[in-house]
């Protein structure tokens, strides 16, 4: 008997299964890498992209809003990857390393790879990687394995990336900036692990800039931080874009480690920024932020899973969004406490902020817990900006649009500032500014 | 300068007159104090002049310095010179107060044509409004009136008021809530601020403000409308004899 029905695919999937057609022959893979892609090709044509009726993309629905599929961007010269970055303004005039993503690919000339090699750090191009003897080992992540659409698409077109490797001990002096930069439309797929040995720190940056044109932006992180390992990550996803952005973390934490992640979002007419986050080790500290903003008809939806599988954690979830417009929000996020995960000590809240009737939020904070002795919490809100307080700073001569910035930077930097990475706060407050000056 | 002319308001949507025809001049330089048994309407009549919108005026007008105070919004009112001390100032979690401070004098300059503050500038006449009003470096390092005390709250109005410079001053109930040594604290610095060039309107519920800050004209209100005006002993007759009197003489 036939369980599954072949599905009617969508003109978005028809072009995805041409583009795998014309692109296979030239990415990177060895014998297995390319097996696995075929699967995850396999999967999408059998289950098509996800959509609303899988209940992670009930609330973003890829299948119905990405109405066709480009060609994978093509390579391109250095002159003008370089040209892009000149003009792209990101972290401002943050002192840190770069590590440079063209149109998918690594480019070495591009990467201050000198510099981090005197600090510990070495890259590696995941094109080499790939296409080595037992290339798939990068491809494999336990957690969301092929079954998430979104990684299978990436599992499929991977066009390359980097493995940055911080050797025991190192304390990375400056932080590291990853930044994808297109050229020319289409597509970017990219896969990028990271590695912080035993008691080494690494603050990371993650951005896109350049143009995609209609082609989305699929980048999957993975996070592997050693034991006594800290790493925060700071992840822009901003500028306007008609295009998707399909970001994934994958992360495991060993003992005594430290995680801190920041989800930042503003522009993308489409966002999906999941994480998943694993703790295998003891005494470990994960801190999960997201600040969103949308207005228009964007969607932008952060999705995060934080696995206690070990005793003595703590994880801190706080995410803000601020909607206008028709905009959509969407938080979900669960913390999972096995049995024997005693000592668990769980804090997530999600808070909204709508600026407008149409805007919407849907929050979905869940806590899954088997054991007996945790503390875990969750909570809730979606409210209009406080008419008390805007009458308040209105009376004091601050006119209404310049008092409505306050109250939302007020809102949002309560995340960005526990977040606590200092010298990135500012930037991302002007962005906020910004924002909210000419959305 | 203020001039209200058979005010009648009620809160939006609702049937409830809560002012019932007020009528009110103060002019430049005087001081006029409004005192009022609880729930007669002080607080509205000062929300009102400063524009805030759960109020509903069903008629008669208000002229500041002989323009329509009513079509103004509450951010051109301050900028053209209304201060309203809030009976309950409130908390704002997340916007600290230096920086209020500083987009509140330069968005009113902003809106008069003048030029913004030097942070240097700025931070000099925060500082001198800040030691005559005892409040500490520490306290303007918070967000704005998070954490502070009653006093302490009442205190920075009255800071922001200095640094502000209005023309027309309401104070509601700034006594409230305040010891001794705060209240006198308080009525110095609002004494500073007198001057022929500057009327104040002072909303109190008890007579001991006024010992502080000596006004010119005493009125009481009583459900919505002004039942009796006379000079600062009216203050002390109604501090021996209560509202009792007025409360009935309106009803
Ligand atoms: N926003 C409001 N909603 C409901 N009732 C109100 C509101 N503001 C004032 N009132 C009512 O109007 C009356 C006058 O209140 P208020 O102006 O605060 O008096 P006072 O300041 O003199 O004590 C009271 O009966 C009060 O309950
Ligand atoms: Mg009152």
């Amino acid at each position: 008997m036939n369980a599954s029905v072949p599905i009617k695919h969508t003109q978005a999937e028809s072009d995805l299964f041409d583009r795998y057609e014309t692109a296979k022959d030239n990415l990177p893979g060895s014998v297995t890498v390319n097996a696995l892609r075929e699967a995850a090709i396999a999967q999408i044509r059998d289950k098509g992209l996800p959509h609303r009726r899988v209940e992670e993309y009930k609330y973003s629905d890829l299948r119905a809003f990405l109405k066709s599929a480009g060609p994978l961007a093509g390579n391109v010269d250095a002159a003008s990857a370089r040209s892009v970055l000149a003009a792209a303004d990101t972290f401002a005039d943050l002192d840190r390393y770069r590590i440079v993503l063209s149109n998918g690919t690594y480019a070495a000339e591009l990467s201050d790879t000198d510099a981090l090699a005197k600090e510990g750090v070495t890259v590696t191009d995941l094109g080499d990687v790939l296409t080595a003897e037992d290339g798939a080992r990068v491809l494999s992540y336990p957690k969301t394995g092929p079954t998430d659409g979104i990684v299978a698409l990436n599992t499929a077109f991977v066009q390359g990336g980097m493995v940055l490797e911080v050797k025991d001990g190192a304390e990375v002096s400056k932080p590291v900036e990853l930044v994808h930069v297109a050229e020319f439309a289409g597509a970017q797929v990219t896969r990028n692990r990271i590695v912080v040995g035993k008691g080494a720190k690494l603050r990371l940056l993650e951005s896109f800039v350049g143009d995609t044109g209609e082609g989305e932006i699929n980048a999957v992180f993975d996070y592997d931080v050693a034991d006594n390992a800290v790493l925060a990550a700071t992840r822009l996803i901003v500028g306007r874009t008609e295009a998707a952005r399909l970001l994934t973390t994958t992360a495991r934490l060993g003992a005594e480690s430290e995680l801190r992640t920041l989800g930042f979002i503003a522009g993308p007419r489409f966002t999906r920024n999941q994480q998943f986050v694993d703790f295998t080790g003891e005494n470990s500290e994960a801190k999960v932020y997201g600040v969103t903003m949308a207005g228009g008809r964007d969607l932008a939806d952060q999705t995060l899973i934080v696995d206690h599988a070990v005793p003595h954690c703590n994880s801190r979830e706080f995410f803000k969004t601020v909607l206008d417009g028709e905009a959509r929000g969407v938080y979900q996020g669960r913390i999972n406490v096995a049995q024997h995960a005693q000592k668990t000590d769980g804090e997530m809240m999600t808070q909204a902020l709508l600026l407008s009737e149409e805007a919407e939020m849907a929050n979905k904070p869940e806590l899954e817990i088997f054991a007996d002795d945790v503390i875990c919490a969750h909570g809730a809100t979606s409210g209009q900006i406080d008419e008390d307080l805007l009458f308040y700073l209105r009376a004091r001569g601050i006119p209404e649009d310049e008092a409505k910035t306050l109250l939302v930077l007020a809102f949002l930097s309560e995340a960005i500032e526990e977040y606590g990475e200092d010298d990135v706060t500012e930037g991302l407050e002007a962005r906020v500014r910004d924002w909210l000056a000419g959305h | 300068m203020l001039e209200i002319k058979n005010l009648h308001a009620r809160i939006a949507e609702e049937e409830t007159e809560i002012l019932r025809g007020v009528n009110l001049t103060v002019n430049a330089g005087e001081v006029h104090a409004i005192m009022g048994p609880n729930g007669s309407g002080k607080s509205t009549l000062s929300y009102i002049l400063a524009g805030k919108d759960d109020y509903e005026v069903t008629e008669g007008e208000v002229l500041f310095n002989g323009e329509n105070m009513l079509d103004m919004d509450p951010d051109e009112r301050a900028a053209a010179g209304m201060f309203l001390a809030f009976q309950y100032p409130i908390e704002i979690p997340g916007v600290a107060t230096m920086e209020f401070l500083k987009t509140a004098m330069n968005a009113q300059r902003k809106a008069r044509g003048e030029d913004v503050l030097s942070i240097p500038d700025f931070m000099k006449r925060v500082k001198a409004a800040a030691s005559h009003l005892n409040v500490s470096m520490d306290m303007l390092k918070r967000p704005l009136n998070v954490g502070f005390s009653g006093g302490e709250k009442k205190r920075a109005e009255i800071l922001q008021m200095s640094l502000l410079e209005p023309k027309l001053c309401v104070l509601d109930e700034t006594d409230s809530g305040l010891d001794i040594d705060a209240l006198r604290i308080v009525s110095e610095g609002v004494n500073k601020l007198r001057g022929p060039e500057r009327a104040m309107v002072v909303i109190t519920h008890y007579q001991r403000l006024l010992d502080h800050i000596v006004p010119d004209v005493v009125h009481v209100l009583s459900k919505g409308r002004i039942v009796k005006s006379g000079d600062k002993d009216l203050a002390l007759e109604l501090e021996k004899n209560g509202y009792a009197d007025y409360v009935d003489t309106a009803a």
